[in-house]
This record gives structure tokens, sequence and C-alpha cells, in this order.
């Protein structure tokens, strides 16, 4: 379990030192989860049970991070609430749109991908 | 000095005791699914905290300090999603096509329908470039917003705004659609949705997360090479 934490914090390290020497414009866990992923893809093994325990867990917690974000939010829209009665009707429109079409689309692409595999057998 | 600190212990330990009761309550009414879809778990958390706070007229600066360790184990948890990913690399493999084109389509739905409808309610410039990265997870948000002269504590709002929204109407409108596929449901919700949409996406199943996840990833690179660009020409127009 620690092990497979403290192997993520490597990685989050690395992200941080990458980005910090580079100068990226990404963000350093991004960054850190493309290097661990790279480094999955390199050594090529089957993920030791140990690493993915941790994982499973921070994942599952994910929410639970991503709440003082949300309060953050809640705290903003308070401050000025004239502009952001404007701001989240374009957002709750667009997220609509998005969710709607999105799926549409995907859904159009995947069966034409399906067809293709189909023909080409 | 141990005043701050007590605080601080209060302040975080108010997240995490809100986040077991909304958890646990979710488990119990979790047969009422239109309760569920209503009241999702992470927005019923934050309001409360919210109203905590306010109640006991705590200013925000100071909730989010105390709880600093949750900013740090969200990078920390974004590292771990490279399992996941990994996992679920031949899955991916397979659609590779109809993965770029839903995504650049959707993208540029995402970015151009708001600042469209931004536009079209008369709203200034420096809230338009701080609205149209809207749907890229809030790292990357910001870095945009930054690069096209958007206000920055405006974007992470709207940002984390869209992401709610995604989550309460993503399930509806699958259900609308009939959309049963979780290659579907969990790339779409990550590419409108960002981190918030792939934390909905985790709790459907894996495969849906890890295509959260994939849509998380590319819209974000996407939007942070195309914006920018396209911005700097509307602007020079």
């Amino acid at each position: 379990m620690l092990r497979g934490i403290l192997v993520l914090l490597i990685f989050q390290g690395i992200g941080e030192y990458v980005v910090y020497l580079g100068s990226i414009p990404i963000p350093s866990s991004v960054v850190g989860m493309l290097l661990f992923f790279l480094a999955l893809l390199a050594i090529n093994i089957p993920i030791p049970p140990w690493v993915e325990k941790s994982s499973d867990l921070l994942i599952r917690f994910l929410y639970l991070f991503l709440i003082p974000s949300c309060v953050g939010c809640l705290f903003l829209i308070q401050e000025d609430l004239s502009i952001w009665v404007y701001i989240l009707s374009s957002i709750f429109v667009s997220t609509l749109l998005t969710l709607f079409f999105g799926s549409l689309i995907m859904k159009f692409f995947l069966v034409r991908h399906d067809q293709k595999i189909r023909v080409d057998r | 000095m141990t005043m701050e600190i007590i605080n601080i212990i209060i302040l975080c330990a108010l997240t995490i005791i809100i986040f077991s009761l909304i958890h646990w309550l979710s488990k119990i009414t979790h047969s009422i699914s239109f309760f569920h879809v209503l009241f999702h778990p992470m927005i019923m958390s934050a309001f409360l905290v919210y109203i905590f706070l306010i109640s006991l007229e705590v200013d925000y600066q100071s909730y989010r300090i105390a709880n600093e360790p949750f900013y740090f184990f969200l990078d920390t948890a974004i590292v771990a999603l490279a399992i996941p990913l990994y996992k679920q690399l031949n899955h991916f493999k397979e659609i590779f096509k109809p993965l770029i084109l839903t995504l650049i389509f959707s993208a540029s739905i995402a970015s151009l329908s708001a600042l469209g409808l931004a536009f079209a309610f008369g709203l200034e410039v420096n809230v338009l470039t701080s609205i149209a990265p809207k749907s890229v997870t809030t790292p990357i948000a910001l870095r945009i917003a930054e690069e096209i002269g958007g206000n920055p504590s405006m974007t992470i709002g709207i940002v984390v705004a869209t992401g709610l929204m995604g989550i309460i109407f993503g399930p509806i409108i699958f259900k609308i659609l009939n959309i049963q596929d979780d290659r579907i449901r969990g790339y779409i919700l990550g590419i409108s949705a960002h981190a918030i949409g792939s934390a909905s996406a985790f709790k459907i199943n894996r495969k849906c997360g890890s295509f959260a996840i994939l849509g998380l990833g590319v819209t974000g690179i996407f939007t942070a090479l195309v914006l920018p660009y396209l911005i700097l020409l509307i602007i020079n127009q």
C-alpha cells in the first residue's frame, strides 16, 4: 500500500521537476501521469498489485479531493451574482449541446467504424 | 499558534466528515435514481461545506489553506490515473479514429458554443476569454486563460461549474438518447466535464472512467494547442 503511494509520489515529484526545468505549459500532475504511463509501457510487465491497490484507493477519493475547489466556486458565484447568471446560463446551454451532440457524433463514428471492420473482413 | 492549528484541523475535518456523511447517505438512497441525479454527492458535500462556512463566518481563504492537503493529493490521484489508462490501452487502439474525430467536434462545440452564447449575452471580453477554456481540466484551463487574457479566478469558477453541470445533466442526456455504451458515456463525460466528469465516470465502472480520463487529457491538449491561436485570429480581425 505505502510502497504504491511512494511510487506515485515519486512520479508526481518527477513531473513537478520536469515542468520546473522545462517551463512547460502543462500541469505537473499530468506530466507525472504521462511519465508513469510511459514507464509502464517501457517495462511492459503486469502491474504489481500493490501499486494498483494504492492507485484504486486514491481514485476512489477523487470526489473528496475536488470538494475544496467546488466550495471555492460557490464563494466566487456569491461575490458577483449578476455576471454569473449570464455565465452559468451560457455554460448550461453549452454543456447540454456538448453532451447531446458529442454522444450522437461518437455513436455515429463508432457505428461507421464497426461497419468498416466488418466489410474489411 | 495552537489556536491556528486547531482551526486548520477543524476545517480539514469538516470536508472529510461531510464527505463521509453524504457518501453514506447516497448509499442508502441509491435505489431512488431521481434523487441521486439531482443531489450529486459531490455537489451536496460542497453545498453543505459552504453553508457551514457561511454560518460559522469563516472566509474562503482560511478554508483553502486548511484544505491544502486535498489539493496535493488531487495531483497524486491524477498520477494514479496512469494505471487504468494503461489497462485500457487496447480498447483505445481499437477505436482510435472515432476517438480523434469525436474529440475535434465535441471540444469545438464545448468551447465555441459557450463563447458564442456569452457573446450574445453581451458579456465583456475578459469574461469571454475566461469562459472559452471551460471544458478543460483546471490547471490547463488556467494556463490557457492566462495566454488569451482571461481572469484566472473566474476561469476556475467556470471550469468547476461546467464540471458540475456535466455530471448533473450527463446521465439525463444519456438516458434520453438511450446511450449505454461505456466508451461513449465515459469519453463524453471526460470531454465536457473534465476531472469532475471523470470522477463521476469512475463511479459507473472502470472502463467508463478510463475513457473519461482519456477524454479529459486529449481535450486539454487539443484546446491548449488550438484555442490561443483561434482567439488571436478573432481579435486581429
